[in-house]
């Protein structure tokens, strides 16, 4: 396990997959919406980078076309709808979650020991030099997953499942270098209708209740 | 070991006690330039500790001879840390005497005989400091521990010397867990010292302050060893996070020449430190109290991802 085996651009791709995590957990206690949305920003544009440096690495040149639609679609395109729709729905704090911040990062952390454990066995049946990057990959799909049951706000959970594809896509990266080019073109436009169809129904379900707070969806009857 | 080493081990310690202050005055000067203020004097602390020696102490009728005592416990307890972290070398006689976890024990000693001093007299302020300091404390060791634990697991050794001497021969690498860990540190080392988003040095506000808090009853030569201990106490922090994160320039060798440039690059380190430390304290405002807790246990987390990704990555 020493370092000193390792190329450099391995290394910076560890580094990068550690980074990943780490914005997993910023996410995970960031309370200003808006901020949420930068800090998905970021992480799109640290896996950016990753899958070019992947890419460059392994010479398959797919992974530089699915690089340009993560630059296009995470970094620049749906970040910029959110950030649209923050100011259109005056929603900046999604304050008082459902656990409270130390609580939820420290699940947090029981929850990346978990999903080591339950790579360990992909990672030692994988054959690409980034095998060891997918028990990250699967924390950061969990730890979204988190960000998304512990808030109320529609716009955080919103936030939370983009990265949660984030995290899907950085393990089919470090597992097989990548997923077929037309899976990959289909979940990015997956990830677009859905954001343009949520877009649509934050304005309905603040028409509704005049609030984006999910627990109002709990409640099967009008008057309760 | 020869009489060289025993004579390099004492310049350091003496090094150390005798440096401490300047780089507090380091330290208050660059945090006043920072916030465009006339800055005092780089020998300020000094005189203060000289001037608090010349004075006749005065003493509660009601302190138990543990107030008297602690002063010179939590000053002993400093300069034995200072004499087991290698700050100029790493192959001394007392460095090799004591491991990291020990050094942890050690700044625990010091925090338990402060709070029970604080609370000997019996008001309500030193009382309240104690508590605190304790509260912040309980927090801040296991992170302190977590730090160490993954310098200790890349460098196979507790032992800070060693840690640092693997870290610095290697070959250079990127350790993402290391970075974590660096951050982590530096946020238990702004907590433990008492320094701004936890409690403000310079301010002597009641409702807020901690360290001083727990102050308030001692005058005189006891001030003096407190105040002179809390110097030593950074500078050593200052030092422990330099062994781990930036052990580049500590020499091995046992030459007077090279221990000189080891010291002078020392000097430089500390330099660049104080800075930095004046820096995050201007840009950051200080927290509640009731806040403190979030903040130690995101240094908790970090200490802690940084263990997992060393284990995941071995990176």
């Amino acid at each position: 396990m020493s370092m000193e085996a390792l190329p450099f651009d391995l290394q910076i791709l560890n580094a990068l997959a550690a980074l990943l995590l780490l914005i997993s957990f910023a996410m995970l206690s960031q309370r200003r919406i808006v901020s949420l949305v930068n800090l998905l920003a970021v992480q799109g544009a640290l896996l950016c980078v990753a899958t070019v440096l992947l890419a460059w690495r392994t010479g398959a040149h797919h992974l530089y076309l699915s690089a340009a639609l993560t630059l296009t679609l995470k970094v620049i395109f749906l970040p910029w709808l959110l950030h649209r729709l923050i100011r259109q729905l005056g929603v900046y704090w999604d304050t008082d979650p459902l656990i409270n911040t130390t609580g939820t990062m420290l699940i947090g952390v029981l929850v990346v020991v978990f999903s080591f454990g339950l790579a360990q066995p992909i990672s030692a049946l994988a054959s690409t030099a980034t095998r060891n990057a997918i028990g990250i990959a699967v924390a950061v799909v969990l730890i979204a997953f988190m960000t998304m049951i512990t808030r109320r706000k529609a716009m955080s959970q919103v936030v939370g499942f983009l990265s949660m594809e984030n995290g899907l896509f950085f393990g089919a990266m470090s597992a097989t270098y990548g997923m077929p080019m037309i899976v990959e073109f289909g979940v990015a436009l997956d990830v677009l209708v859905a954001m343009l169809v949520l877009g649509v129904f934050f304005f309905q379900i603040r028409e509704q209740f005049d609030s984006l707070d999910l627990k109002h969806l709990e409640s099967l009857k009008e008057d309760q | 070991m020869t009489a060289f080493d025993w004579i390099a081990q004492t310049l350091g310690i003496v090094g150390s006690v005798a440096a401490a202050p300047l780089f507090l005055g380091w330290v208050n000067q660059c945090r006043a330039w920072l916030q465009n203020k006339s800055a005092p004097p780089l020998m300020q602390p000094y005189r203060g500790i000289r001037k608090l020696f010349y004075k006749d102490a005065v003493i509660a009728a009601n302190a138990s001879p543990l107030f008297r005592l602690a002063p010179y416990v939590v000053f002993a307890a400093m300069v034995t840390a200072a004499a087991i972290i290698p700050s100029i070398a790493t192959r001394l006689p007392f460095t090799r005497a004591a491991d990291a976890i020990a050094l942890v024990g050690l700044f625990a000693t010091a925090r338990v005989f402060v709070s029970l001093a604080a609370m000997d007299v019996g008001t309500a302020f030193g009382t309240l400091g104690a508590r605190r300091e304790m509260m912040i404390g309980f927090l801040a060791e296991p992170a302190l521990l977590m730090v160490i634990f993954v310098a200790a697991l890349i460098s196979t050794s507790t032992a800070l010397p060693a840690i640092s001497e693997f870290l610095a021969t290697q070959t250079l690498a990127l350790y993402p867990s290391l970075a974590f860990t660096a951050v982590a540190f530096t946020m238990v080392l702004l907590a433990e010292n008492a320094r701004i988003p936890i409690d403000n040095p310079a301010t002597h506000l009641e409702l807020t302050m901690i360290h001083e808090a727990m102050l308030l009853e001692y005058s005189a030569r006891h001030l003096a060893l407190m105040e002179w201990a809390a110097a030593l106490k950074l500078f050593n922090y200052v030092c422990i996070g330099l062994a781990l994160f930036v052990p580049w320039g500590l020499t091995t060798q046992h030459a007077p020449f090279a221990l000189v440039t080891s010291a002078l690059l020392l000097g430089a380190k500390l330099l660049i430190a104080g800075a930095g430390i004046a820096l995050i304290e201007t840009v950051s405002a200080k927290l509640r109290v009731f806040r403190a807790p979030e903040f130690l246990a995101t240094a908790f987390l970090l200490a802690v991802l940084g263990l997992l990704v060393h284990l995941l990555l071995g990176a």
